[in-house]
């Protein structure tokens, strides 16, 4: 069905360009697939090439449309907004990360063009789950951006690998049910699919049935967001699966999923009181997030956690929609902030497959001061130091969920925030120490080089976010005082 | 000029970092070429120093940096700030020199020594909320790193301590901070417009900013209940790491009061004088008593900090108690505290390096395992002496006008102060019976074979001590500076 618009929208729509950054992921998808299928396997690399060009002409194709005014296309199903467009942005340099960062775990193996084929289409799917306005649209997007991703958890085809794929299935068709089901509940309430009609259509629809509707459609996205109740798939799949994919599954299905909630709950504002549901869950997610990461040994799980309790955070801003201003810039710059950040740890794994306890990465620090700089740096990043990237994130949503009434919230995420400085610690604490003899692999650091440089990338990327992202803020939106 | 001023070290930092193959003699040499260079700027900034007039700042230099949210890259100074930053100057430059020997990784040790001075610089000099708290944070990374990287003992678990317990302070400022953001119309977190726009004047939700605020700074100064901290992490560090966190990093907590608290809450910072007071009189009574019982001379200095960072609790509470005093003895009391804080710098610091002259000698700080040490460490007694007799108050040295001060304003605001007063004697007593144990009597345990003071060792701790004398004999420079910025500051706090 999303075939189906995105190629009608190529010949029928207003403005045939008005989509140009999905439709060159699409592009790219169709010809890393079907060039991958004709090629040898010690030819695969084409496809990751193919890959890296549709993501930066989606990438730059974004950019270009950045500064327009905010425009619904195609009967108000879709919107190119700035929320599009930062989802558009960051889905498209993830990816590009992501591809980076795997290519010396995938180069020559016999998924890799199927790996970059199944990573642009569920970018596509983030990306359509973020831009649309109508809900038969979000149903579609929310299963192009799942089932590639089932396919991607499990492609390494190891136990762990496996055992993820399944529990991500299951829960992604369980709470997939339940979006459907909030999708044709709300749309017998409103009457229209279309988000501009449902406050207005659902203004005197009983407030139980209106609440379930909801209720099904935030679970699902929830789902895609990685926050509780749709978390647990998360960190089996952080460490189960392939790196490259690994990395992929935590970070761009947020920005899907949190963008769609923000869309939605923003047209259904003053209907039902969805703030409070959304602030209780972001406090769960936080804290439960936190306290499993606390005794994990495995980076790669640790990180899995770190990222539910990310979640945490980027529902506050979700909270207040429609009631905060600063809500929208807030989400869409803690999701940046984070993916780099998430990105960076996760090619420092990559770069270091073997080592899948925290005290093997004792000696990083004198063997290879780069990466070890690169990790602490987007560690730091996600305990939200300043001047990394997620600290402007930390401060505008904490900002923004006290301004909507929920500095209980704020209270809560602060205090959450010094717990998560705990196991972040317990992974930095050993790459200073010097390695000793019972260390795994004994301080013999060899890196794979793609990933390693990276992570390197990465970490710059995270200072120099945090450092200009204020000033960028202001150029796209207008500052509102000198 | 004060970009220039934080940004060197930061620079010389990068430039070390990115040359792997350096030698140790080239990365010291950086490390104190810079260091000197910025004590020689600082103390350029102060001759060219005048004084900008009640809320102004010298030296001032704004730029946009993320302006959606009201935050700016704003610097300046005034007389609170100056004293600070040319006492971070001083301070890294004594552990430059002091470290001159040292073997250990010197590139990787010296990158982050200046990397910290430019956030201890930067914090100093911030007239943004945001730009605050960075450096608050930066600093603490950056101290957790020394501790972590070049401490001796339970070095790990300090450090992480030291890390987990400041962020924790750090993170209830940035609560405290996002409330003024919230407080003020239109929003901004720029400290000299939230001063001025006093946005939570009768507002009772001040009080809980305040709170915020508060432990956020309680935690980093530290005060009594928020101190335990202070000692692990001042007995794993290395001497000039113990000397830069007690001489600066201290600071950042007693500065953010009369920076951010005062001025920014006068009405929350009245109605709570009384716990400020009561918490200052604690930390003072209490940080002396539990000295007195360290055997450890690290300890010991350590809880002595607690103590002395009492009477600056004591000064700036009794500066907004509700009594009758006139403002001109409430600012005696401010111009004392911010008197005390150089005062410590100087004297805590020369006391830290030289206590680690005891660890580089003999492995260890226990006053039990020395005895009779004047007899082959003459210098080193000398000198040591010295620095406790300046430490206790005596007249001459830059403590006594501090604390002279303090008292003099504090007693004249609220009387009930007088009870810290035994503080200074507890103090008194604790460092003579220290200088009893270490120094006299005849020769024996690690004394024996101990060698004397080297000049770089007395050259670091030496200049700070006669820095110390020099403002305890000619203190007019300095209070002229401060003075006019206390008043300020107690005419924020009273209107």
């Amino acid at each position: 069905m999303a075939l189906q618009l995105l190629t009608e929208a190529a010949h029928s729509g207003p403005d045939p360009l008005a989509l140009l950054p999905e439709i060159f992921l699409l592009a790219g998808a169709i010809t890393a697939l079907l060039t991958g299928s004709f090629l040898a396997r010690q030819r695969q690399w084409i496809t990751r090439v193919i890959a890296i060009v549709a993501l930066l002409a989606s990438a730059a194709a974004a950019v270009a449309a950045l500064g327009a005014p905010a425009a619904s296309v195609y009967e108000g199903s879709y919107t190119v907004d700035a929320a599009t467009g930062g989802a558009r942005l960051i889905v498209a340099v993830s990816a590009l990360l992501v591809i980076l960062l795997g290519r010396d775990e995938l180069r020559g193996t016999d998924r890799e063009s199927e790996h970059h084929a199944l990573v642009l289409l569920a970018s596509l799917g983030a990306v359509v789950l973020a831009g649309t306005s109508d809900l038969l649209v979000l149903g579609v997007a929310f299963l192009l951006a799942s089932v590639p991703l089932y396919a991607l958890i499990g492609m390494n085809r190891t136990r762990g690998g496996a055992e993820a794929a399944l529990k991500t299935y299951l829960l992604g068709a369980l709470l997939g049910i339940a979006l459907l089901l909030g999708v044709t509940i709300t749309y017998g309430l409103a009457g229209t699919t279309g988000y501009a009609g449902l406050a207005s259509g659902m203004a005197t629809a009983p407030g139980a049935a209106v609440a379930v509707g909801l209720l099904g459609i935030i679970a699902g996205l929830m789902f895609k967001a990685g926050a509780v109740p749709g978390h647990f798939w998360v960190p089996d799949a952080a460490q189960g699966a392939g790196t490259a994919s690994a990395a992929f599954a935590t970070t761009v299905p947020k920005v899907g999923g949190f963008i769609a909630a923000y869309r939605l709950l923003d047209a259904v504002h003053g209907t039902v009181n969805w703030p409070l549901l959304i602030a209780v869950l972001a406090a769960l997610t936080m804290t439960l997030g936190n306290l499993a990461a606390y005794t994990q040994d495995d980076p790669r799980r640790l990180l899995g956690w770190s990222t539910v309790s990310q979640a945490g955070y980027l529902l506050m801003p979700v909270a207040v929609a429609g009631s905060v201003p600063l809500a929208l810039p807030a989400l869409l710059v803690y999701l940046a902030g984070y993916a780099v950040s998430n990105l960076a740890a996760f090619a420092v794994t990559a770069a270091y497959p073997d080592r899948r306890t925290l005290a093997g990465f004792q000696g990083l620090g004198s063997a290879r001061p780069w990466h070890a700089g690169a990790l602490v740096v987007s560690l730091l990043s996600l305990v939200g130091t300043p001047p990394t990237a997620v600290f402007l994130g930390k401060l505008t949503v904490f900002t923004a969920a006290w301004d909507g009434g929920f500095w209980w919230l704020t209270v809560i995420a602060a205090v959450n925030t010094i717990v998560s400085l705990f196991y972040y610690l317990r992974w930095i604490a050993p790459v200073f120490r010097t390695a000793g003899p019972d260390t795994p692999g004994a301080g013999d650091f060899s890196p794979r080089p793609w990933a390693a440089r990276t992570a390197v990338g990465a970490a710059f990327l995270i200072l120099a976010f945090g450092i200009t992202a204020g000033l960028a803020w202001a150029a796209l939106a207008g500052a509102p005082h000198s | 000029m004060l970009s220039l001023i934080i940004v060197l070290p930061l620079a010389a930092a990068a430039v070390l970092a990115g040359l792997p193959r350096l030698k140790d003699s080239a990365a010291r040499t950086v490390f104190a070429a810079t260091a000197g260079v910025e004590t020689v700027l600082a103390v350029g900034l102060w001759a060219g120093y005048r004084a900008p007039g009640p809320g102004g700042l010298a030296y001032e230099e704004r730029l946009r940096w993320i302006p959606n949210v009201g935050s700016s890259y704003h610097l300046g100074v005034d007389g609170l700030s100056l004293p600070l930053l040319v006492l971070t100057t001083v301070i890294f430059l004594a552990c430059a020199v002091y470290d001159w020997k040292s073997r250990d990784r010197v590139r990787a040790r010296s990158a982050l020594f200046l990397f910290l001075e430019t956030t201890c610089l930067g914090l100093f000099a911030a007239q943004d909320l945001i730009l605050f708290f960075l450096f608050f944070d930066l600093s603490i990374v950056a101290m957790y790193f020394v501790i972590a990287g070049w401490g001796h003992g339970d070095r790990a678990r300090s450090a992480m301590k030291f890390f987990l317990y400041t962020f924790l302070g750090s993170l209830a400022l940035l609560v405290g901070f996002i409330g003024l953001y919230l407080g003020a119309d239109p929003h901004t977190f720029d400290i000299p417009e939230l001063a001025a726009a006093n946005a939570f004047r009768g507002n009772p939700a001040g009080g809980f900013v305040l709170a915020a605020i508060l432990l956020g700074l309680a935690v980093k100064t530290p005060t009594v209940p928020f101190h335990t901290w202070l000692p692990p992490a001042h007995t794993d560090a290395p001497a000039t790491g113990s000397a830069v966190l007690a001489g600066i990093l201290l600071k950042m907590g007693t500065y953010g009061f009369v920076r951010i608290a005062m001025p920014l809450l006068p009405d929350a910072w009245r109605a709570w004088s009384p716990a400020i007071l009561t918490v200052g009189i604690l930390s003072v009574l209490y940080g002396a008593l539990v000295a007195l019982a360290q055997s450890d001379l690290k300890r010991m200095i350590a809880y002595t900090s607690v103590n002395h960072m009492g009477y600056i609790l004591i000064a700036l509470g009794a500066a907004g108690a509700a009594t009758g005093a006139g403002s001109t003895v409430r600012a005696t009391a401010v111009t004392g505290a911010v008197t005390q804080m150089v005062s410590h710098g100087l004297i805590t610091g020369a006391l830290f390096l030289l206590a680690g002259v005891l660890q580089a000698r003999a492995k260890t700080y226990d006053m039990g395992a020395f005895g009779g040490l004047a007899t082959p460490a003459p210098k080193f007694a000398g000198f040591f002496a010295v620095a406790a007799f300046a430490s206790l108050g005596l007249p001459a040295f830059s403590g006594f006008i501090a604390e002279f001060q303090i008292f003099a304003g504090s007693i004249g605001a609220v009387p009930l102060t007088a009870i810290a007063l035994p503080g200074i004697v507890i103090t008194a007593a604790l460092f003579l019976r220290a200088l009893q144990r270490i120094f006299t009597g005849p020769v024996k345990g690690r004394a024996e074979g101990f060698t004397d003071l080297r000049p770089a060792e007395m050259l670091s701790a030496g200049s700070l001590l006669v820095l110390s004398a020099v403002v305890g004999v000619f203190p007019a420079p300095l209070l002229a500076a401060i003075t006019p910025a206390a008043d300020a500051i107690v005419s924020l706090v009273r209107r």
